[in-house]
């Protein structure tokens, strides 16, 4: 076997590494000598824009992360909130973008168990996943092999492990034609008092290796993930991780019954980077030393190199601190689930990650220099210049409008998508996919959770800060839709090229609307994760910075959906209704624009409006509630109709034009339906509290009508709804 | 009516089957680990839904070779109920307790939705309970739920009334759209579709537990 550590470090091999000249210099100087290859290559992954956050920390710093509820919030494996009866919900949302676009079936697929993996490890038993995904535009060569793929891969990830795919959001936009974006979310449930952490801790005490075997798969991901691509990004399909969701039902299973018993003092995943950085976070959390002797680590192929084993990205593999004297207890539980357990190591105080392999110390690093030193970026940036308010002309037909937006890439059916996925193992699932927010029971409570996952890019491309404001602001409204508590959120940050001032504006400006929103709502972020260089030969994505929101609800019986329950109900429709059709996507999409300052969102009337509807809900008033999004209202009486099997005939009286009454975004608005009755006294007392409110129509016929001048039959919007997604994935087989 | 779930390590529809067995028959069911074969006498045992040893290879082919397997082949032949779902279903038939084997969908894709079933005979074990010509809806969550069996043995089936479930539109691609078969003997029923869940109206609907309660009323 050659020894990589005679190799000599030159600037080349520096370069590789993706560090720069004065991050090299920095780590010679924190070493107080040259490193060798081994610990070149840990460096280059802990200091990565993926692991180091190099960029983006100094704007993390500023967003609210604190609230009553939440019990852990940035920092650790995934985010912890209380949701009353001593139990917890944790969650996060992770992405895993550059390698589904090279290997779209397998990037997906370890991108959910990754982000399994970040949920149970703190102890949570995972009960929903959620994802985010973005295609390029529809007729892209590559858009439906990526789409086949990615739904193929979380589905074959998920269904296997026996976690319910409960719901997400999918687009297609031109934007992410060479760059797709794959966020996956998982969230699950502790007891609030056995929930673990990954801070290390007693000299001496057995670091242990469990899970899968190390191979040589997935190296350098994490640096890679840190990368723009380029026409030869092809070539780095080596650095896709394979997964094996069986063995990850097996570790959770594992892991689930070891956290039973008092064994653990700590425990974390091995993710991005692998070892190196499970062992740095834990060393560091803890403020000590580990010692590692690698001839240990379980192997899957012959004559591994130290580097290899460091920067393997093996999926499926975990990395514990036992109290001393359970080796054998823990190892026993693992044996039944037939999977590796090793000691490879023990906690010292030198403060350092110390490396042996054949009797020989191959690296030696200062922990506090691997995280601490990293370097930490205030990039210059430039905020995205304002838009005026647009004039936005009225469709040449506005039926056909309508049935091209509902039937359309982005606003229809995603049920070719979420039929591929098990959305009901577990048997909790009371709101499936395609509604306002999936909801899952609380196992054995009449609680549940409520869980949704937005962001409207056009927006943010606009104005970055209105939207991050209305990114927020969605999953609230979306939760608060069926009737649940928005609690609190975990994000996704997806970005171009951070050295780029203009995107480096996004940034800043999507953070700063995240941060107002999630003040204003008492939201906080407990969890998240950033994607920066979304790029491809210079080329950057919109700006997406999709968000995680979960929320409880104490009654599931009050949970609304958005289907039309009865014909002959009175729809209500609660809000504002402004001429605001900028980066709309009637705009967008029928007129082939994108022009004009997005929806504003203000914050105050969004949590005026959101709370008056949920006492709705919870009051008993109200089980049908669909919240206004993209499409503006005809698309949610669509929706509507759609799901309940029945029509709607709608009277609008206002002074705007009928085109911007029917697609304008403007924000803080939800239609529900009740009996004429109650419909009115809604009306009332949404008067009384000085809400925007008015009557508009009525349920049932076969025929979705509003002043006669949209009239369109309900099996014609059906069909165009239904069909866009199933028609287009079929063209793939041809 | 003491039942038992066997677990496989890879068996993730468990936690359901023992929730749906324990409301409907008021008592726990015993959960069998796969290596513990030599288990409690039951009066019901039912093979969960999963993916028991991980079904890289073809599903259910290394399960029906597994120990415990060859116990419950063996209480199945003394006339025990037997009932397998979806993963169970799969393993039923490697066994050769049930005839014909689970194919991949005829689409290739993994389908996940409710679906309306035709109870074919409503006499048996498992169908006493719902009425003849039934329609009910239960859902399908499988990648490989094409079943296939030779002509003559799919008229052999349906000729003795081996048939239970018939998908009312064709979901997967199976022959004559069989959805569960039932042996001989009619001791051994084998479905893709969960009736576990569908027993309460939050999941959408009851449908399910009448095969729940079909087989409590014959066995008293």
């Amino acid at each position: 076997m050659t020894n990589v550590n005679n190799i000599k470090i030159t600037p080349e091999i520096v370069k590789e590494h993706g560090l720069n000249e004065e991050e090299y210099a920095r780590i010679v100087s924190a070493m107080g000598r040259e490193p060798n290859y081994t610990e070149l290559g840990i460096y280059s992954v802990m200091w990565s824009e993926h692991c180091s956050y190099k960029s983006s920390r100094f704007h993390l710093k500023k967003l609210p992360t604190k609230a009553p509820w939440v019990i852990q919030g940035p920092g650790e494996n995934a985010g912890v909130i209380d949701i009353g009866d001593g139990q917890a919900a944790i969650f996060k949302m992770e992405s895993h973008n550059h390698p589904s676009y090279i290997e779209p079936y397998q990037g997906a697929a370890t991108g959910v168990g990754g982000i399994l993996r970040d949920v149970f490890t703190m102890g949570a038993r995972p009960v929903a996943n959620m994802n985010a995904l973005r295609f390029g535009e529809p007729d892209h060569p590559k858009t439906r092999h990526l789409v086949s793929g990615v739904v193929e891969g979380i589905g074959g990830y998920g269904n296997c492990v026996g976690v319910p795919t409960v719901g997400g959001e999918t687009n297609f936009d031109a934007s992410y034609n060479g760059n797709i974006l794959v966020n996956a979310m998982t969230v699950g449930l502790a007891d609030t008092d056995k929930i673990f952490y990954c801070a290390a801790a007693g000299v001496g005490n057995p670091v242990v290796y469990v899970g899968s075997k190390t191979g040589r798969d997935g190296i350098h991901g994490a640096t890679m993930a840190s990368a723009e691509f380029t026409e030869d990004s092809e070539e780095k399909r080596p650095t896709v991780q394979v997964g094996d969701p069986f063995t990850e039902k097996l570790l959770i299973e594992a892991c689930l019954e070891l956290m039973a018993t008092d064994a653990i003092i700590a425990i974390q995943d091995m993710g991005a980077a692998g070892l190196t950085s499970s062992s740095v976070e834990m060393a560091s959390k803890g403020g000590v030393g580990f010692e590692l002797n690698l001839d240990n680590v379980p192997q899957r192929e012959a004559n591994m190199t130290p580097y290899e084993m460091c920067l393997s990205e093996s999926q499926e593999r975990m990395l514990m601190v036992l109290k001393p004297g359970r080796e054998e207890m823990a190892k026993a539980i693992f044996e039944k689930w037939e999977l590796d357990f090793a000691v490879i190591g023990e906690i010292t105080d030198t403060g350092k990650l110390t490396l042996k392999f054949g009797g020989e110390v191959v690296g030696d690093m200062p922990i506090n220099s691997l995280v601490e030193d990293a370097p930490e970026y205030e990039r210059p940036y430039v905020y995205t210049d304002k838009r005026d308010a647009a004039d936005v002309a009225a469709p040449a037909d506005l039926n056909k409008a309508v049935l091209d937006l509902i039937g359309g890439p982005n606003l229809c059916s995603r049920r070719w998508i979420w039929e591929q996925y098990d959305h009901m193992v577990m048997g909790d699932t009371i709101q499936r996919p395609g509604g306002d927010a999936a909801v899952v029971r609380v196992h054995g409570t009449e609680k549940a959770l409520a869980i949704s996952t937005d962001v409207t890019p056009r927006y943010c491309y606009a104005d970055p800060q209105q939207g991050g404001r209305q990114a927020v602001a969605e999953t609230w409204r979306n939760i608060t839709a069926v009737g649940a508590t928005p609690l609190a959120i975990t994000n996704c940050l997806n970005f171009g090229n951070p050295e780029r001032p203009e995107i480096m504006g996004q940034f800043v400006g999507c953070l700063e609307g995240m941060g107002e929103a999630c003040r204003a709502l008492d939201y906080p972020i407990v969890s998240g994760n950033v994607s920066l260089y979304n790029e491809t030969n210079g080329s950057g994505i919109m700006p997406t910075p999709a968000i995680g929101g979960v929320g409880v609800m104490k009654d599931n019986e009050k949970m609304a959906t958005i289907a039309f329950k009865n014909a002959g109900e009175a729809i209500v429709l609660i809000g504002e209704t402004k001429d605001e059709l900028g980066a709309s996507l009637y705009q967008k999409q029928i007129l082939g624009e994108d022009a004009g300052a997005p929806p504003f969102v203000d914050l105050d009337i969004e949590r005026r409006n959101g709370d008056f509807v949920r006492a709705l809900i919870e009051n008993g008033q109200v089980s049908t509630c669909h919240d206004l999004s993209d499409g503006g209202l005809i698309a949610a009486l669509a929706d509507m109709a759609i799901s309940g099997g029945m029509g709607a005939d709608v009277t609008l009286e206002s002074d705007l034009q009928l085109h911007t009454s029917l697609f304008s975004e403007s924000q803080a608005r939800y239609l529900v339906a009740a009996d004429a009755d109650t419909a009115e006294t809604i009306r009332k007392e949404a008067k009384d509290a000085g809400i925007p409110v008015a009557v508009i129509g009525t349920t049932g016929g076969d025929t979705l009508s509003v002043n006669g001048d949209v009239s369109i039959a309900m099996s014609e919007l059906t069909a165009a709804h239904e069909g866009w997604l199933p028609n287009y994935m079929a063209k793939a087989a041809e | 009516m003491k039942s038992a779930v066997i677990v496989f390590p890879g068996s993730n529809c468990d936690r359901d089957m023992a929730v749906a067995l324990e409301k409907i028959t008021g008592q726990k069911p015993l959960m069998v680990w796969h290596q513990d074969y030599d288990f409690d006498k039951v009066d019901f045992i039912a093979l969960p839904g999963g993916f028991s040893y991980g079904d890289y290879l073809r599903c259910g082919a290394m399960s029906a070779r597994s120990h415990i397997m060859k116990e419950v082949i063996k209480r199945a032949e003394d006339g025990v109920p037997t009932f397998g779902v979806c993963n169970g279903f799969q393993i039923l038939t490697e066994t050769g307790l049930l005839p014909g084997a689970l194919m991949r969908n005829a689409n290739l894709h993994f389908v996940c939705k409710d679906v309306k079933l035709k109870v074919e005979n409503t006499d048996s074990l498992f169908t006493n309970g719902y009425d003849e010509g039934a329609e009910i809806t239960i859902p399908v969550a499988h990648h490989d739920g094409n079943y296939f069996a030779d002509a003559d043995t799919l008229d052999r089936l349906e000729g003795e009334g081996q048939v239970a479930f018939r998908y009312a539109d064709d979901i997967n691609g199976a022959q004559r759209r069989i959805a569960g078969v039932m042996n001989a003997k009619g001791n051994v029923l084998g479905m893709m579709p969960h009736p576990e869940r569908m027993i309460e109206p939050a999941l959408g609907g009851s449908d399910g537990r009448v095969m729940f309660e079909s087989v409590m009323n014959r066995l008293g």
